[in-house]
């Protein structure tokens, strides 16, 4: 048995999430623990594509948290001295109808009366922006605030940046078996598979898997997985310059239907290489690979840029985003048990949401007033559904 | 026996041959030149599992030399880089 140790705060899951949480508390002045079962990244963070948009928000709590997120960004990739691939490339969006693409384009008015940078582009101009996509493609919108980062280097950049401070304790491949509560409710450690540590605050960061941890509080918090796959193709000289995907895409995340939606996401890496999306499925956690699914991804993708119908593909890859019913993120202390603090359940958006997320977490436990209302995050706002 | 060019120039080479073994048949040490840097790139697992032996074949770009047969008529030729530079520029290869 180890010895019992006590620290200011332990942070469950070494995703991306986590890994800005704990930016932000041990710069806060907080002696850290991060805990996660695997290793860093291990989880959604590595298996997506490491998005930071606005362009897919909605007007509303989300896009005001992404665009918070994208600022604290540039601060933090600053910060660390590490890039972590971060590359402002912007987004595109594309319409396959006129229809599609007259829906499109209110919904870009209403996204830039709420500040985001939107500008709409004729198929010359589209031509201009990406010069090997599809020539039947009636209009789009262009989004320059889109990045992208790697994330699995972003969150390593983090939490071997807060090691240097001294301040925190990185156990990886550690379970948690337990988090510890007094006869009040309130969070006074947790019990995991290298030892018992004392706290008064425990950061829910476990992502896909937060409501497993809730529930080792004692509280509930409804967050599943939504499946979804990604194609990789070999590295190739740049072809694709933006993030461009469907309109569609936006109205797929937003949906509630259970079975199989795809809409085409197209985008390079540093690496070199292409990566093409978008699968989400709602199939519990079965990681099962379905060739039907990548097979309509690369159908999807060619229809865009008829020049990967050439390309051969390296691998695929897949994970699980959390959602929740609303399909907003838990940002906040749970009344329910106090010291306990979520950090999870952004769903496709974990990575560029992440900042801010770590930032309001720290500024909520520094008693200073949130830069954002957190009031639409909480996590009593599923009761009245549940009750 | 199989007749393929390499770099536009003929070679007879033996039938069941992979395409690395009949490079370096002919001499060949490396035939593709890495994207990051121009470095030299030949067999080096000779099993398909490094993808350091990549070479352009019939037009298609990165395939394993090791672990593909020559067939009479193949087109070889070496790759720069991605090997998709001339292909995506519409240049096209012969």
């Amino acid at each position: 048995m180890m010895m019992k140790r006590s620290r200011d705060a332990v942070v469950i899951g070494a995703g991306v999430v986590g890994a800005a949480c704990v930016h932000y508390l041990v710069r806060a002045g907080f002696d850290v623990t991060v805990i996660d079962r695997g290793s860093v990244g291990a989880g959604t963070t590595g298996a997506g594509e490491g998005n930071i948009l606005v362009s897919d928000k909605i007007p509303g709590p989300e896009l005001d948290l992404a665009l918070l997120s994208r600022q604290l960004w540039f601060d933090l990739i600053d910060e660390l001295g590490q890039s972590a691939e971060l590359d402002p490339k912007g987004g595109i969006v594309i319409a396959h109808d006129d229809a599609t693409l007259t829906h499109l384009r209110k919904f870009a008015a209403e996204q830039r009366d709420a500040g985001v940078i939107a500008h709409d582009v004729d198929p010359l101009q589209l031509r201009d922006l990406e010069p090997h996509i599809a020539a039947d493609i009636p209009g789009a919108v262009h989004y320059p605030q889109d990045m992208q980062t790697q994330p699995m280097l972003a969150a390593a950049h983090l939490i071997s940046n807060a090691q240097r401070s001294g301040r925190l304790e990185v156990l990886t491949e550690t379970e948690v078996l337990g988090i510890t509560r007094d006869e009040f409710g309130v969070v006074t450690g947790v019990n995991t598979t290298a030892g018992s540590i004392a706290t008064p605050i425990v950061v829910n960061a476990a992502g896909t898997w937060g409501g497993q941890i809730a529930a080792l509080a004692g509280v509930d918090l409804p967050i599943w997985p939504r499946r979804g796959f990604i194609l990789v193709t070999e590295p190739l000289p740049i072809t694709v310059h933006h993030k461009v995907y469907a309109a569609d895409y936006v109205a797929n995340v937003a949906s509630d239907d259970s079975g199989l939606e795809t809409s085409a996401v197209i985008e390079g890496t540093r690496g070199g290489t292409v990566l093409i999306g978008a699968s989400r499925e709602r199939v519990g956690f079965d990681s099962t690979l379905d060739h039907e699914v990548l097979a309509r991804l690369a159908q999807q993708a060619i229809a865009v840029f008829p020049v990967l119908g050439d390309v051969s593909l390296l691998r695929s890859y897949g994970g699980f985003r959390p959602y929740t019913p609303d399909h907003l993120p838990v940002i906040g202390p749970d009344p329910r048990a106090p010291g306990l603090v979520h950090a999870c359940g952004h769903e496709g958006a974990g990575v560029g949401l992440s900042a801010a997320t770590g930032h309001l977490i720290a500024q909520v436990l520094t008693n200073t007033t949130p830069d954002l209302p957190l009031e639409v995050f909480s996590p009593e706002r599923f009761e009245a559904v549940h009750a | 026996m199989p007749e393929i060019t390499v770099d536009g120039e003929r070679r007879q080479v033996d039938e069941g041959m992979t395409i690395a073994a009949a490079l370096i048949s002919g001499g060949e040490r490396s035939w593709r030149d890495t994207r990051n840097g121009d470095r030299p790139r030949g067999m080096f697992c000779g099993i398909g599992v490094c993808f350091d032996c990549l070479v352009m074949l019939n037009g298609t770009p990165n395939v394993r030399a090791c672990i593909t047969l020559v067939e009479d008529g193949d087109v070889v030729r070496r790759q720069s880089g991605t090997g998709w530079t001339a292909l995506l520029e519409g240049v096209g290869d012969e």
